[in-house]
């Protein structure tokens, strides 16, 4: 690894360090950086302090993070796999065949009784990952069969459009509640995942990364193209396969705790490829996932410090990191 | 070593070659000549492993099928017409990647692979654009990376479609000595397919045609081979 590079993941890793420790700390009861790692080391006198930081805050910072990492790591494969810039974590309808599970539990629930507080939170993850699995498990068998790569870009692309227009029939059928529920779920939230299911989550983040890493090899070929890759010795049936599972645990991951969060994962994998100037994915996977945490950690101290949907924020920070890196390399780069 | 036996090929229930035969040796530069659509991509890319043919067998170095994508990619290499520009890639990176079949999970690049890497720029005579970015070279700069790729991939074989299609006169010829070179001197089965005849005349050793439905292999340098290349062309004389 060249200096410039460790240089760079060194900066990020401390930077993201630090907008933890902020992250921490912001929030209706302010606390400084010095209290936050009091706290974080036993040292604080304050039980409610202490209470608040580890019990509620440590554990939404790290949502933040995980949740950085897996959308972004996802969206540099979707770009890599499609050969397109635009491509991100939710193009293959991740979110949609989410938000359609989602849509049916929440809109259902009421009718099998009514279902409310830790119950309903747990329905609606288990919803958007079941919804998001199948999705992703459909494309990933048309992929064993379909060839050309933009056919499955295509019908994955139908496939959520779909979905959606099944979902706005389902809001304008249902009741206010429910929709007020649906639309504040589509707005996304760090802070739904409680301690225990936090290791859930981390979980199923790791078996995407684990995937994702195992695929850095097939991904590097893939930038030449899939016709190249395979008379380079790219496996076109296993590679395809690995990189749909991995998106599917990890944007499907995210979808199902925190909701669709936008933006990062389209703009993140370009961000990292302008700082680490570099194609290779060697270098790209732990640069957009250690971007991706930052960015993130960043967006919910906005979303706290305005008190707004974290979506809003990850929308509005991302659409200019993207403008500005198309007008900076005149021609976006994948 | 590419030997064809009783190849058929074509789109759909079209036929465009029909049963086939023909022996493409070590150390010699073929050029796989016909007139538009009459299959030349079709047979090359189906030998590459990219496409299939309808009937028959394609034997590579005495195989007639492969365990993995990587064997294959161990036996045959593959250039085509597709601009590649990768931003942010070095040239060496990208003919690293050459090297492929041959390195662990990550793709990562021994001392070994690393020197025939620099050798097949020195090839290509690349070697001082190897920390070049892609996206700063024109397409016959590209090109010799690409082939300086292939070289890196140190197989036996190496298919070309349409290599000189991007050049201009000078490289076109500067091209096929190259390719000439390589086939004579390194003992490699080269494979091109083109649409200039004059060029592919003076510098293949083989002109293997496509005159629909059946390819013949012809030695370049025979008088009659340039009687018969015409009149599939249905021009004069050439």
């Amino acid at each position: 690894m060249k200096g410039r590079t460790a240089i760079m993941f060194i900066t990020l890793a401390t930077l993201s360090a630090l907008l933890l420790l902020v992250d921490i700390g912001a929030g209706t009861v302010k606390l400084s950086i010095g209290e936050v790692a009091d706290a974080l080391t036993g040292r604080c006198d304050n039980p409610a302090i202490s209470k608040i930081v580890i019990d509620i805050r440590l554990t939404k910072g790290i949502v933040a993070m995980i949740a950085g990492i897996a959308l972004s790591v996802s969206g540099l494969q979707m770009q890599t796999l499609f050969r397109n810039p635009l491509a991100g974590p939710y193009v293959l309808g991740v979110s949609s065949g989410a938000s359609l599970a989602v849509a049916l539990f929440i809109l259902g629930a009421p009718l099998a009784g009514g279902v409310t507080g830790t119950a309903a939170s747990i329905g609606m993850t288990g919803a958007a990952l079941v919804g998001s699995g199948i999705v992703l498990a459909l494309i990933a068998l048309a992929g064993r069969r379909i060839k050309d790569i933009m056919v499955v870009l295509i019908l994955g692309m139908m496939i959520s459009s779909g979905i959606s227009a099944i979902v706005q029939i389902l809001q304008y059928m249902s009741n206010d509640e429910a929709l007020k529920s649906f639309v504040i779920w589509t707005m996304g939230s760090l802070g739904n995942v409680t301690g225990e299911q936090l290791p859930v989550f981390a979980g199923t983040i790791s078996a995407g990364l684990v995937l994702a890493v195992a695929t850095i090899k097939p991904l590097n070929l893939l930038l030449l193209g899939e016709e190249y890759a395979v008379t380079m010795g790219y496996d076109r049936r296993r590679s395809r396969t690995m990189v749909l599972v991995s998106t599917a645990l990890l944007a499907g991951g995210v979808t199902a705790f925190c909701g669709p969060i936008g933006f990062i994962g389209l703009a993140l994998p370009h961000v990292a490829r302008m700082i680490f100037k570099t194609a290779d994915h060697r270098i790209l996977i732990p640069g957009a996932a250690l971007t991706g945490t930052a960015v993130m950690l960043g967006c919910d101290i906005v979303s706290k410090l305005f008190v707004v949907p974290i979506n809003a924020v990850t929308a509005l920070a991302g659409i200019p990191i993207v403008v500005w890196v198309v007008f900076r390399n005149r021609q976006i780069a994948v | 070593m590419i030997e064809l036996r009783n190849v058929s090929t074509g789109y759909g229930s079209r036929e465009l070659v029909k049963n086939a035969d023909a022996l493409f040796a070590p150390s010699t530069l073929t050029a796989l000549t016909g007139r538009n659509g009459s299959g030349k991509s079709t047979l090359l890319r189906a030998i590459a492993g990219l496409g299939k043919i309808t009937s028959g067998d394609i034997v590579v170095d005495g195989k007639t099928r492969f365990s993995s994508a990587a064997e294959r990619a161990r036996s045959i290499a593959f250039v085509n017409t597709q601009r590649v520009r990768i931003a942010n890639m070095r040239c060496r990176d990208l003919v690293g990647l050459g090297r492929a079949p041959y390195t662990d999970w990550a793709g990562r690049l021994s001392d070994h692979d690393n020197n025939i890497v620099e050798g097949a720029l020195a090839t290509v005579g690349m070697s001082e654009y190897s920390s070049r970015s892609l996206d700063t070279m024109s397409d016959g700069e590209c090109q010799r990376v690409m082939i300086a790729r292939a070289l890196a991939q140190d197989t036996p074989n190496i298919l070309l479609d349409e290599p000189t299609s991007f050049l201009d006169l000078p490289n076109r010829y500067q091209l096929m000595e190259l390719l000439g070179k390589l086939a004579h001197e390194q003992g490699k089965t080269i494979l091109l397919s083109t649409h200039e005849l004059d060029i592919a005349l003076a510098c293949a050793d083989n002109i293997a045609l496509i005159d629909t439905p059946e390819l013949k292999l012809l030695p370049a340098s025979e008088q009659s081979t340039r009687q018969t290349v015409a009149e599939c062309f249905g021009i004069g004389r050439l």
